[in-house]
């Protein structure tokens, strides 16, 4: 199915967002997750299903002030 | 010692992380600066650079207590899943609320950022909201939760110091327990010394020190400012005058005209 990453068009094969997160290499990666806009917390990416066309968000620490 | 919810601190100097030269120019200017708490923040990462992960890594080993702002959200909610993200990945419930509204200034859109406040202390998290000078949002951010003000100097980056001194001070007054950081505006040295002489509790700096010339003798600077201005505060600064007033005794001096 076809997903927005970070604003970017993606096609994964996954159905649940810790499935996707893996096939678009952010394996291990120290990340929070939002889908269209509610925060995934990181327990429940299993259970979190994606349909087509969700936004997903992949944040992860940044500089900031 | 400053008390910022339920943490100690020794420094009164906030560090942000942001627009440094290089890595190691932020290490070594964090450590300049003495400063226990650093901000950060949360940005977009790419599965294949993974840039965050390496910036992560060198904010745990510097040992000081993160900050996790809402930097760039514009309404409530945008700042309320920033701030329930960066608690997940920060493992803190402190946050630094910014809701933007408008982009010239970076004013901050007191009502979002009222109405986010009272989300996210109802959710547990520990507040520090950044807000304008505004008495009654003041009291609003009270209400709602808060326990720290962050009222700003002048507009983000700007350099311009303490803007709206009177505004500021009757601020100051009008709440004297509670703990009130300036945050946005200090360019210099002085004008950190200057927020800490009235009685604010400490200063978060960020641009002035990563953006000068020389980001590690900038930090030490500040270190210096924020201890004489807090030195000076305890110390209780004499009342300006108008008029010129004889420091050397007048009485018992010799009619030599």
């Amino acid at each position: 199915m076809k997903i927005l990453v970070n604003g970017d068009s993606r096609e994964v094969r996954a159905a649940d967002l810790s499935g996707a997160l893996e096939e678009l290499g952010y394996g291990g990666a120290v990340v929070a997750t939002a889908i269209n806009g509610e925060f995934v917390p990181a327990a429940t990416r299993e259970a979190a299903r994606l349909a087509d066309g969700d936004r997903v968000e992949v944040l992860a620490p940044m500089q900031g002030g | 010692m400053l008390r910022l919810y339920d943490t100690e601190l020794r420094s009164r100097l906030l560090l942000g992380t942001a627009r440094y030269p290089s890595p190691s120019l932020l290490i070594e200017s964090v450590k300049a600066s003495g400063a226990q708490i650093v901000t950060v923040s949360l940005r977009r990462e790419s599965g294949g650079e993974r840039a965050g992960q390496g910036f992560w890594s060198i904010v745990r080993d510097l040992g000081a207590r993160v900050l996790p702002n809402t930097a760039g959200c514009h309404s409530a909610k945008e700042a309320v899943t920033t701030a329930q993200m960066g608690r997940e990945i920060f493992g803190t419930s402190w946050v630094k609320l910014e809701v933007i509204g408008e982009d010239e200034t970076l004013q901050p859109d007191v009502f979002g950022l009222v109405e986010a406040a009272r989300i996210l202390c109802g959710e547990g998290f520990e507040v520090f909201p950044y807000t304008t000078e505004d008495l009654i949002v003041a009291e609003r951010l009270l209400e709602a939760g808060c326990r720290v003000l962050m009222p700003w100097g002048s507009p983000i980056g700007s350099g311009r110091g303490l803007n709206n001194l009177f505004a500021l001070k009757a601020l100051r007054a009008r709440f004297p327990e509670v703990p009130m950081l300036i945050d946005a505006g200090i360019g210099v040295p002085s004008h950190a010394a200057q927020a800490l002489e009235l009685g604010f509790d400490g200063v978060l700096i960020n641009t002035a020190v990563s953006r000068a010339r020389n980001p590690v003798g900038m930090a030490a600077a500040f270190a210096q400012a924020v201890a004489a201005g807090r030195a000076a505060y305890e110390a209780g600064p004499m009342e300006p005058r108008d008029l010129a007033v004889p420091s050397t005794p007048v009485t018992g001096k010799a009619f030599l005209g």
